[in-house]
């Protein structure tokens, strides 16, 4: 009986919320191993890019609420999510066009690009706090869980609980589905295939005709996409909070380098891997060793939680040291 | 006479300031395989870029099939019936063989399927591994992959800078009868070549290129008899 509830308390503590966070991150990540792939740069600006189109996807949302329109249990965020999506698109290609482009002709050092990527960063951060303020905002509306602790309990008769939020079932529906999407995009289409084969050969690719301002274009939607369904996802699981996405910038590259930068499975399991050492050794575990029949002295907690992003730079610095193109063969950084 | 199907005459150009090219010119008849030998950095990477357009010419012109080409973009020039299999970076390490395949025809419009058995029928080697991804095939079968990329838009001129390069004997006679089976399809070939003996063999004409302009210009039969260019470029 105790096997059972300690394993219920690890789903609950650990393996679920380490999921949808993982997901989160690996949605990020995608956008940036993609940009990086193709633009062959790394975009500081990914994270504000995710707080910039998330405050657009709520106010979206707000307009929505005002003129009485609401999706029942599910939050009505993801009605405005694919308008959210649209407007941060023209921002962001806006941004392309007077920013990175210049450099891109020039074929400057992806170092200059990083720094413009700073730039823009900036821009996007301060016009984020214009637009929605630095308050914390929940705008998570419709039913709170899928399955409560209470529900739980008496279905199984355990003492431990466990809950399954709407927002973490939808933040794991949503990946899923965005992945095998952006999968069979990259595989099958004409359009992915050439995304692919710049990433791959740039000069090659233009001598067979394909068309780089095109790919670059569509990269950018498509990074962007990523990017404000990610925020959405993160502000609807946790609440949203301008600054909280400049944080999860170095997360979400620890991901995207741990996976191989360039390669988008890699994004998606580097995404898990970073969520799943930060909840592990974040998660004070004695209550589990309780179950287990273990009276350990101390919380069992390796690292609180105000330093989890230390795990980030730990599992970034044993990558870079030991395998600097990531687990999956990715480009050297 | 006639002009021939590709004529670069007179080229003078560079990558900077220093002129790389002095002069060089190079022609190819239809069906023909042209080599082009001559030390390293004799400008001979250069002399094919220039004829595909991938550098900014001073001086001189190209034409192909009597039509002056010299102001066209590479990739307009592909659009013209040149394909290029440049000398390193000539696949996408990727993706695998068809897909490498299928963007060597990307500008195509029309069903390139029969293109593709035609290579694979050519390179039966590659044909068994289509599925695999080029970077991962041995140094000669990326070679045929990036030839047969370059064949996927059907040209009519092949430009091939040393396409044996790294290559064992036996693979590289293997290349040698490959290009010669292309040849004999009409397509012209002109091709850059380390092992100049072996290249010059199978060549309707030859060039020695020193320091970016023409040494010596003869059909390879010619060139391999002649005591001089034995000599100084074949190694006696
Ligand atoms: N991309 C480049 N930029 C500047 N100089 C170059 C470049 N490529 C080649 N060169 C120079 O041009 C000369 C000829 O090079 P190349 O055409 O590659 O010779 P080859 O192919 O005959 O060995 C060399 O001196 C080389 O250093
Ligand atoms: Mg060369």
């Amino acid at each position: 009986m105790d096997i059972l509830n300690a394993l219920v308390a690890i789903l609950n503590f650990v393996v679920i919320p380490a999921a949808s966070y993982g997901a989160q991150l690996a949605l990020g990540a995608l956008g940036v191993t993609l940009i990086y792939g193709i633009l062959r740069f790394s975009n500081f600006a990914h994270g504000d890019t995710m707080a910039f189109g998330t405050a657009l996807v709520i106010l979206v949302t707000w307009g929505l609420q005002a003129i009485g329109i609401d999706l029942g249990p599910v939050p009505t965020a993801l009605l405005a999510l694919p308008i959210g999506i649209a407007l941060c698109s023209v921002f962001v290609l806006g941004t392309d066009r007077t920013v990175y482009r210049f450099y891109r002709r020039k074929r400057s050092d992806p170092i200059i690009l990083v720094m413009a990527s700073v730039g823009v960063m900036f821009i996007m951060n301060g016009l984020t706090r214009l637009v929605i303020g630095v308050d914390e905002i929940r705008f998570d509306d419709g039913a709170r869980f899928l399955v409560s602790v209470q529900q739980f309990r008496a279905w199984t008769g355990l003492s431990e609980g466990l809950s399954l939020r709407v927002s973490q079932a939808i933040t794991l529906a949503v990946t899923a589905l965005a992945c095998w999407a952006l999968f069979r995009f990259l595989s099958r289409s004409r359009a992915g295939k050439a995304m692919r084969a710049y990433s791959d050969n740039e000069d090659l690719a233009l001598l067979s005709g394909i068309d780089p301002e095109r790919v670059v274009r569509l990269t950018w939607i498509i990074a962007t996409a990523l990017a404000v369904t990610a925020g959405t996802l993160y502000g609807l699981d946790k609440s949203f909070k301008a600054f909280n996405y400049f944080q999860i910038l170095l997360p979400i590259f620890a991901a995207a380098i741990v996976g191989g930068l360039g390669n988008p499975l890699g994004a998606v399991a580097g995404g898990f891997i970073v969520a799943f050492s930060e909840v592990a050794v974040t998660y004070p575990w004695k209550k589990i060793a309780n179950y287990l029949g273990f009276q350990p002295e101390g919380l069992l907690q390796l690292l609180s939680t105000e330093y989890k992003f230390a795990v980030s730079f730990v599992i970034l610095i044993v990558v870079l040291l030991f395998r600097p193109t990531g687990l999956f063969r990715g480009k050297s950084v | 006479m006639t002009e021939p199907y590709l004529s670069a005459t007179d080229m003078h150009g560079g990558y900077g300031k220093a002129d790389i090219l002095n002069g060089c010119t190079l022609t190819v008849d239809k069906g023909q395989i042209a080599v082009i030998v001559g030390p390293n950095g004799a400008g001979k990477s250069t002399a094919m870029k220039a004829v595909f357009g991938m550098l900014n010419l001073r001086e001189g012109r190209v034409t192909l099939g009597g039509e002056d080409i010299t102001a066209l973009t590479p990739q307009e020039r592909v659009r013209k019936g040149m394909g290029f299999v440049p000398q390193t970076h000539n696949i996408f390490p990727t993706m695998t063989v068809e897909e490498n395949l299928e963007m060597g025809a990307f500008i195509r419009e029309d069903d390139f399927r029969d293109t593709m058995a035609q290579v694979y029928e050519l390179f039966p080697a590659v044909a068994d591994k289509r599925k695999q991804n080029a970077g991962e095939l041995s140094g000669g079968q990326r070679q045929q992959v990036a030839v047969g990329r370059a064949l996927m838009t059907k040209p009519s001129l092949l430009m091939l800078d040393e396409p044996t390069a790294g290559v064992s004997p036996i693979v590289m006679d293997e290349l040698f009868d490959r290009i010669i089976e292309v040849a004999r399809t009409g397509i012209s070939i002109l091709m850059v070549e380390q092992n100049a003996r072996q290249a010059l063999e199978i060549a309707d004409i030859g060039y020695v290129l020193v320091q970016g302009a023409n040494r010596y210009t003869d059909s390879g039969q010619a060139l391999l008899a002649d005591p001089e260019v034995r000599r100084t470029f074949l190694g006696g």
